[in-house]
């Protein structure tokens, strides 16, 4: 409950080059798999979908760990909560909105 | 050179713009003559336009939301006028393509350029004082955000004399927006406009929910902070997680239009109702975020002039996050006749009656606050109880529209357009003027003249029933929005009814800006002077500091040992502001230009790209981003109050407050 606005931040790990190195690396490998997969017609349009999805998850979990600085330690306390209610509410928008859009396009024949 | 901009994009053949720039420009003229005659520019620059106190940004919210205000008042009456004539073969005084860019920019202003721009004022102003802050937790992120909303608005304005605005509705639902149908810049305008102060009001929104998380006075526990903060709280969650979607529907019609791509076209694969959807899960999300925190300020405004603590603190603060996740689950019945079959509509039906449980919680909790209390007819409370009646009103024409059967019939009919203006006029324009009127004195020193405040209200109130229960009687007869004329002669008196409804708000408007000129005139006069911090014996911890508060707000950050913080140091006889000392010097942000400057680079991105003058879009880029830079780079950010300047302006308060004390 610090009032102060001191210019140094609170004493969350901000990470350092590694870690930024190690994660830049990671994001450049998964997103040119991802382009490896789509351009090299290797795989059926299906599998092609899957394993581009699969790359983007463990892309967003690269970034979230080294970029974001997210961890399980005790001061990232709020950081995982605020997260997992995001989470939470990504779920219902993506839900819902499959719901709807399913429904619809069943109701009005636009498939 | 200028893209596809040219002279002809000047109307100079539609007299109401030319006559409208004529007056812009002779007050801004008169405006800017007057400050550089008093030599005000320096005084202006370096304590308002690149302040970082978020006190001082509280006020210049508000002068924008005045601005959008009687901008957005003046598209309305125009609009009303216009159907009080358009009746059989009269075509009225505004031709088709005026009045649809007339209703776009009614709905976009009065949204997103004054709720949110006065709900931004209002966070601002209260939320650091309320919990025992000295400022929010990112001070420049702050006046980045008001500056990011008051170009936003800038630009929307420039429309009227550059160009055209969107002729789209206030949510440019495609395919009508696509290039296809609306070739010209209005939709650009609105995107680049939504866009831009988008940025400002998610950064708000991490902004106050930071401040909130981190930043309370030691002793204040969740259970023990004010119903206002606890309503900026929600509302800050829901612009974090709402905001994002709205970003990412409107860049998504960009990319249609500047990159032919096919998102949400006709042809090519396109789905509008995806749009429709994703605009929803913002729009459903975004009436909450306005009318939340109007919510907190009547809790905060009717226990004070009931002189009782408000009743069921517990279930106010549960009754708010239940609203708060809820309003996540009912975007469909904004467009339960699009298609979707009986499965989607009756969940979303449910969830949306669902929600008027929590909000009749709070209701009920108001009135149980008056109940037996010592309530004082305050200018101030006439607001709150006009909300009470009015919000019900529009609460269950909403809940009647909930039903999914009943909206067949209702859709995009006037009396949608009633029961909306029926839940944002009732609730949350009674509700920030009523916090306008509460919180006044804290922030300039002097109370709002009473007798003008009721007045406006009575023309509010009054003006509010004549201008739109017909609206609720034309739309069970069928009359749909957004209509330019009409020859059902049913349908006329309704409409004059509406047109002298629409007048008597025109006077509530003239009463509050008479109420802020006499309150001005008469700010020295005793009764009027607000010298203790304390004139309504106020309940939470903005009472307890000066009126108007110190640069530092607190010079001792406060204990706090109860809910309700100050009423209950002042029943225990306890010195919430711990006068005396011993001080100690205060750390401060420094004033920055930052915010401005990326606001002006934001403003010149967003014009070139509406007119796609590449060359102007790009400086506008480079300046955005260099400025931040500089700005991250730049240690040089605080300064130090010293503890014998904390001393002087506290016992010089001190003496005030005894002198008082002794008359």
């Amino acid at each position: 409950m610090s009032n102060d606005h001191s210019a140094a931040h609170g004493g969350s790990s901000h990470g350092n080059a590694t870690s930024y190195i190690i994660g830049f690396v990671l994001a450049v490998i998964l997103t040119a798999a991802a382009f490896i997969v789509v351009m090299g017609h290797s795989l059926s349009p299906s599998a092609t979908l899957m394993a581009i999805t699969v790359l983007a998850a463990i892309q967003v979990v690269v970034h979230l760990i080294f970029f974001l600085h997210m961890s399980t330690t005790a001061e990232q306390a709020w950081d995982n909560k605020v997260f997992l209610f995001t989470l939470g509410f990504v779920a219902i928008f993506f839900v819902g909105t499959m719901f709807i859009m399913d429904n619809t396009a069943a109701h009005m024949m636009s498939r | 050179m200028l893209g596809r901009l040219s002279f002809a994009d000047i109307p100079l053949d539609v007299p109401i713009l030319v006559g409208t720039f004529l007056g812009v420009a002779i007050a801004g003229i008169a405006v800017l003559g007057l400050i550089t005659y008093f030599g005000k520019w320096g005084y202006l620059w370096k304590e308002w336009l690149t302040s970082v106190d978020h006190k001082r940004l509280a006020v210049m919210y508000v002068v924008v939301a005045l601005l959008a205000l009687v901008r957005g008042f003046a598209d309305a009456i125009m609009m009303r006028t216009q159907l009080a004539l358009a009746y059989a073969g009269n075509p009225g005084y505004l031709p088709p393509h005026h009045y649809d860019q007339i209703f776009s920019a009614h709905g976009t202003i009065m949204i997103f350029f004054m709720a949110m721009a006065f709900m931004t004022a209002l966070f601002n102003f209260v939320v650091p004082l309320q919990i025992g802050a000295r400022d929010v937790a990112f001070p420049f992120l702050n006046n980045l955000s008001f500056w990011m909303t008051a170009v936003a608005f800038a630009l929307i304005n420039v429309s009227l004399f550059i160009g055209e605005f969107s002729q789209c509705g206030w949510l440019a639902y495609p395919p009508l927006s696509e290039n296809q149908f609306s070739p010209g810049v209005g939709v650009d305008y609105y995107i680049w406009a939504v866009q831009i102060s988008g940025v400002g009001t998610l950064l708000t929104g991490v902004n106050f929910f930071v401040t909130i998380v981190k930043m309370r006075a030691p002793g204040m526990t969740w259970m023990k902070i004010p119903v206002f903060t606890w309503t900026a709280f929600c509302a800050s969650v829901l612009i974090m997680i709402a905001f994002p979607v709205l970003t990412v529907a409107i860049a998504l019609l960009g990319l249609d239009r500047y990159f032919g791509m096919h998102f949400f076209t006709n042809d090519g694969g396109g789905n509008q109702m995806l749009y429709l959807s994703l605009i929803w899960t913002w729009g459903h999300p975004e009436v909450y975020i306005l009318v939340i925190p109007a919510f907190g300020v009547f809790s905060e405004v009717v226990p004070a002039f009931s002189q009782k603590p408000i009743f069921g603190y517990a279930t106010m603060v549960y009754a708010t996050c239940a609203i708060m996740v809820l309003s996540f689950v009912v975007w469909v019945h904004h467009f339960f006749t699009m298609g979707a079959g009986a499965d989607v509509n009756a969940f979303f039906g449910i969830a949306t009656m669902i929600i008027s449980i929590p909000t009749g919680v709070k209701l009920f909790n108001w009135l149980f606050t008056m109940y037996k209390g010592r309530v004082e007819f305050h200018a101030t409370m006439y607001w709150a109880v006009g909300f009470m009646i009015t919000f019900t009103i529009g609460g269950m024409t909403g809940v009647m529209m909930a039903i999914p059967a009943a909206d067949f019939v209702l859709h995009n009919s006037l009396f949608l357009i009633a029961h909306f203006h029926n839940v944002i006029i009732g609730g949350v324009y009674f509700g920030y003027i009523c916090g306008m009127n509460f919180w006044f004195p804290k922030v300039f020193g002097f109370k709002l003249n009473e007798t003008w405040g009721k007045r406006a209200f009575w023309c509010w109130f009054v003006g509010f029933y004549f201008a739109f229960v017909p609206l609720y009687v034309l739309g069970f007869e069928g009359m749909t929005r957004r209509l330019n004329h009409y020859s059902n002669p049913a349908w006329h008196p309704w409409l004059l009814i509406a047109e002298i409804g629409a007048v008597m708000i025109l006077f509530g408007i003239v009463c509050q800006v008479t109420q802020l000129y006499v309150s001005i005139r008469d700010m020295n006069l005793a009764e009027n002077r607000d010298v203790t911090g304390d004139p309504w014996n106020g309940r939470s911890l903005e009472w307890s500091t000066s009126s108007p508060p110190p640069p530092y707000n607190f010079a001792i950050v406060p204990h706090v040992h109860e809910f309700d913080a100050f009423m209950h140091d002042k029943e225990n006889g306890i010195d919430t502001r711990q006068a005396g000392g011993p001080y100690q010097p205060i750390h401060m942000p420094k004033n920055t230009a930052a915010g401005f400057l990326v606001g002006a680079f934001s403003f010149v991105l967003g014009f070139a790209a509406i007119w796609y003058i590449w060359w102007l879009a790009a400086i506008g880029l480079v300046g955005v981003f260099a400025t931040v830079i500089a700005r991250s780079a730049n240690q040089d950010v605080d300064y130090y109050i010293p503890a014998e300047e904390v001393a002087r302006i506290e016992n010089e308060h001190s003496r005030k407050l005894m002198a008082q004390a002794a008359e």
